[in-house]
């Protein structure tokens, strides 16, 4: 009924005939709606079908027991996967350590305490991160960040904690390192953590901090206990989020991660990640079939974890909403 | 003799008149825009005392520089003094979480935290360090008792709190801020948004609490305040237009501003 009325007073608004236009604007708005997510559907299990594929082909080649070996010689068909998910892990696993605190502390700031004159420029500063493109972040890491590790944190941390941790041993000083790659894709990762966390915790209503407050909380208090309280399922979902972004990151890691194919075992080692991997050899990739299907199985590795963290998050976060009540 | 008794008083920073509450020359501005003039009033101890005035005069405004919930708002800007029993509340010194314990709030709409019953009201003690499971049953069994809500709810505690009715709702909040036990109670139009029967209820709530407890009510509705106040401020665009006992005020008001307010000319 309300509706009605609503075209009638557009009717008298805009002289033409509306209803009719408006008609066929909301079904051309459906017809390209439902083309956007019977394409997306169709492009996701595409990729799937593709990756599935080819891991099957990889195993039915016999290469399966390889991927956990550490063995890469595709020359003797041995595709040995271990290097390279070690070192997806590794430099995500520093990528997350250092982007999580950090994020999550700047987003408490960004969405409780900032003054409102200072939000917004940076606001802005963030987003501006969000849009460097990846190659741009690789060859800072490679001007600035793989010189500072092979000459000051490398003998720094190495000559001191190296000598009791094995994390911090300097096995080799290239400067092409995890480390070196963590804090890229930490940055990188940064925006996306801050953004989420922060729009969920704005998200909270301001009625419950008042009840806080009002009862005498401090504003760290009410920050605590009701505002993350309530906002944990949302930021939850942006570590995952960043997760998958640091996880799938190929650019810049692949321009400082120094791409060795080794089983890392310290901070300072370089790596040679998965999507690295990947990216490094396309050209064999087309020409030798089994090739093909080592690479297309590490996209498979890449692909089922993000999906599977995907899942889990919406899982979680699904669990999360509901305790919050 | 006058003058030097009111140069001790400056020196003390102690108000010059009695009262439970003691507001002076209070100013507030929302950036350039002047909200409160001037105010300066005393509120009497243990008495309910109802603030009225046309939507829009800074009723809400005044309640809430009353335990610096004013601070909250961007750009909000405070001078003037409020004493809370001789403490200046704006004194550099003084911490608002502090204050704003000792001065509850309700609020217009009931804004249950979106957790149990029982959490709702063992919020305030838990936050001030209170961690004996058996004090804060007994603090949650006062309290729901003194908001009148005990023997609904007694055997649903751990349900969530936004199955309650509105006014139940608004009467477990009045169980939260009587929880970590104020001196003062605000209550923002706390049955503004309230079917006739749950206002009739926190109104006599409110006549039991006094007692107690200073209670600062903001109405919109003269009836309500003729029934529960014994103390009338009524404000106007700002200002302190009149201000005294219930009965001066609504049998022989003197302002022309207040004579019209009570005849409905504003509303
Ligand atoms: N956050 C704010 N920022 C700027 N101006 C504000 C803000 N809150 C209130 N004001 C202004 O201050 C004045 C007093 O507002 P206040 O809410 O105290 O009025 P009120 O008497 O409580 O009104 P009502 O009866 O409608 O609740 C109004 O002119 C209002 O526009
Ligand atoms: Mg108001």
């Amino acid at each position: 009924m309300s509706l009605k009325n609503r075209s009638t007073f557009f009717t008298d608004r805009e002289g033409a005939n509306p209803r009719s236009l408006r008609g066929k604007i909301d079904k051309l708005s459906s017809c390209f709606l439902a083309i956007a997510s019977i394409s997306s559907i169709f492009v996701v299990s595409t990729i799937a079908a593709l990756l599935l594929y080819n891991f099957m082909k990889f195993c039915e080649q016999g290469f399966l027991p390889s991927i956990l070996s550490d063995v890469w010689l595709p020359s003797k068909g041995e595709y040995g996967l271990l290097p390279f998910i070690a070192g997806t892990l590794w430099i995500t696993a520093v990528a997350m350590t250092i982007s999580l605190p950090l994020g999550f502390l700047t987003a408490i700031f960004m969405a409780e305490y900032i003054p409102r004159k200072m939000h917004s420029p940076i606001k802005s500063l963030i987003e501006l991160l969000a849009g460097i493109p990846s190659v741009v972040y690789g060859m800072w890491g490679l001007m600035v960040l793989v010189p500072l590790v092979r000459d000051q944190l490398a003998p720094l941390i190495g000559g001191s904690l190296g000598k009791v941790f094995p994390l911090f041993r300097v096995n080799v000083n290239i400067g092409f390192s995890i480390l070196a790659a963590g804090i890229v894709l930490s940055i990188m990762v940064l925006p996306i953590m801050i953004s989420t966390s922060e729009e969920v915790m704005r998200a909270v209503p301001m009625e419950y901090r008042e009840a806080a407050l009002a009862l005498g909380a401090t504003r760290w208090q009410a920050t605590k206990t009701v505002v993350l309280r309530l906002a944990s399922p949302g930021i939850f979902a942006g570590i995952i989020l960043s997760f998958c972004r640091a996880f799938g990151e190929t650019m810049a890691v692949l321009m400082v991660a120094g791409n060795v194919i080794t089983v890392p075992s310290s901070l300072f080692d370089p790596a040679y990640p998965l999507t690295a991997l990947i990216a490094n050899h396309l050209p064999e990739m087309i020409s030798i079939p089994s090739y093909a299907y080592a690479l297309l199985t590490a996209g498979f590795i890449l692909f089922v974890v993000t999906f599977s963290f995907n899942v889990i998050a919406r899982l979680v976060v699904r669990r999360l909403k509901r305790m919050g009540q | 003799m006058l003058s030097s008794k009111s140069l001790k008083n400056l020196q003390h920073s102690r108000p010059s008149v009695q009262g439970k509450i003691v507001v002076e020359n209070l100013n507030v501005y929302f950036g350039k825009h002047h909200v409160l003039k001037n105010l300066s009033i005393a509120i009497p101890d243990r008495q309910v005392t109802a603030i009225i005035g046309p939507s829009g005069c800074g009723k809400t405004t005044f309640l809430r520089s009353l335990n610096r919930m004013i601070e909250l708002v961007d750009g909000a800007k405070v001078t003037g003094k409020v004493f809370l029993d001789g403490l200046n509340i704006y004194s550099p010194k003084v911490d608002s979480s502090d204050i704003r314990r000792r001065v509850g709030m309700v609020f217009q709409k009931p804004n249950p935290l979106p957790m149990s019953i029982y959490d709702n009201v063992a919020f305030g003690p838990r936050i001030h360090g209170i961690r004996n499971k058996k004090v804060l049953d007994k603090l949650v069994e006062e309290s729901l008792k003194a908001a009148g809500l005990w023997d609904e709810v007694k055997n649903r505690l751990k349900d969530p709190a936004v199955s309650l009715s509105g006014g139940q709702q608004q009467r477990l909040c009045i169980a939260r801020a009587l929880a970590v036990n104020p001196e003062v109670l605000l209550m923002d139009e706390p049955t503004a948004s309230l079917d006739p029967i749950s206002s009739a209820k926190i109104e006599s709530l409110i006549r039991e609490l006094k007692r107690k407890y200073t209670i600062i009510v903001v109405t919109h509705n003269l009836q309500q305040a003729m029934r529960i106040a014994d103390y009338v401020v009524f404000l106007f665009m700002g200002e302190l237009i009149e201000h005294g006992a219930a009965d001066e005020i609504f049998t022989s008001p003197r302002n022309t501003k207040t004579i019209e307010y009570l005849r409905g000319a504003f509303s």
